[in-house]
């Protein structure tokens, strides 16, 4: 991939560049929330965890 | 905020093309889950958990209610994704971001597709199916009955599609128990009677945005004398329902008052309604104002006379 910035090609503005890092940093926190909220209800269900009746 | 005040070009859906850098930021997703719809939802449902029999870690109620938050925020977006073009032509709606061009409508039905797959996941994974798979109804519900199908095709739009809001109670009841009965379906019935009422006062004061935007409202197809007397007839059926958890033995005294002076209340203002006739709205005003602290007023005593011993006891476990 080339760095050329007069290549062809979608540049994005300073704004386009906040709103897209703003969104990257609210993903990286929903994910990381996810994985908080997966390890506290494992360790809320003990050994219950695998036992998955449907 | 207009990005047209702030001098920046619209890249939106009806001004661009497919493949625009997009400027949405995280405060426009936010809008996209309608967060005032999404906190009344959370508040019905967390009575729904409060009031069921059994008991619910703190952790997995916590887990519960952000699922059901998350679902409801996907529904948000998948209506908002659907509906642009009419919302556009709404002044109520048309500030919206997908309206507005902040957010393309790929970018929202991503968005509500992802959020609402998450919600069903990891409310089955980490609570109980029964209630995932009723969250997933809501959603299928709201989207494709409501949204894709209903708002547009019938007068009776809002009628059936309220069951849509009125199901979380229900999912909140079910986390608890992993089941239903009976006093989670009056939870719901209140809901759905009290819907009606509800928007079709909205819709009076707001006819002309509905019939610009073709969707065929009460007051739109049928006109206001109609309207009036429906919304009649729902206050008439909602208040007795609202009564009926006192009636049944479910709840206590407090709750049997406000039940009763409430709906007396309620009663009062859509007979006004009833006998308002336009030009004049300020009736339909003040209905569409109290049937919001109404519900509200419902589910909070229900809340702290059945709910909240039980619920401070979970939190205490």
């Amino acid at each position: 991939m080339s760095e050329n910035p007069d290549d062809d090609g979608i540049v994005l503005t300073e704004a386009q560049k906040r709103a897209r890092r703003s969104r990257s940093i609210a993903i990286a926190l929903a994910l990381a929330a996810l994985v908080v909220l997966f390890y506290a209800m494992t360790l809320v269900k003990g050994p219950g965890v695998l036992i998955r009746p449907i | 905020m207009s990005l047209v005040s702030e001098g920046v070009e619209v890249r939106g859906p009806l001004v661009a093309g497919v493949g625009e850098p997009s400027l949405a930021t995280v405060g426009d997703y936010i809008a996209l889950m309608k967060p005032r719809v999404m906190s009344l939802v959370v508040f019905t449902a967390l009575v729904g958990l409060a009031v069921a029999p059994g008991s619910l870690h703190p952790v997995a109620a916590f887990t519960a209610l952000l699922s059901i938050a998350v679902g409801a925020g996907a529904a948000g977006a998948l209506n908002m994704w659907y509906d642009a073009d009419v919302d556009a032509l709404m002044t109520r709606t048309a500030r919206r971001p997908v309206p507005m061009g902040r957010v393309l409508p790929g970018e929202a039905l991503a968005f509500g597709l992802t959020l609402g797959s998450f919600a069903v996941v990891v409310l089955g994974l980490l609570v109980n199916w029964v209630a995932a798979a009723l969250l997933a109804f809501t959603i299928f519900f709201y989207i494709v009955i409501y949204t894709i199908w209903l708002k547009r095709s019938t007068p009776q739009n809002i009628v059936i599609g309220g069951a849509a809001g009125a199901f979380p109670p229900m999912i909140g009841w079910a986390a608890v128990t992993g089941s239903l009965s009976l006093e989670p379906a009056l939870l719901f019935l209140i809901i759905f009677f009290w819907t009606p009422p509800h928007f079709w006062a909205l819709a009076l004061y707001r006819t002309e945005d509905y019939a610009r935007a073709r969707i065929p409202m009460l007051p739109v197809v049928s006109g206001d004398a109609s309207t009036r007397r429906q919304i009649m007839l729902y206050t008439l059926v909602l208040v007795p329902l609202g009564v009926a958890p006192w009636a049944f033995g479910y709840t206590g005294a407090l709750y049997g008052v406000t039940a009763l002076v409430t709906g007396a209340i309620m009663v009062i203002l859509g007979w006004q309604v009833f006998r308002e006739s336009r030009p004049a709205e300020r009736a339909s005003r003040n209905l569409f104002a109290f049937s919001i602290l109404y519900l509200f007023l419902l589910f909070a005593v229900l809340l702290v006379e059945r709910g909240w011993g039980g619920l401070i006891a979970r939190l205490a476990a």
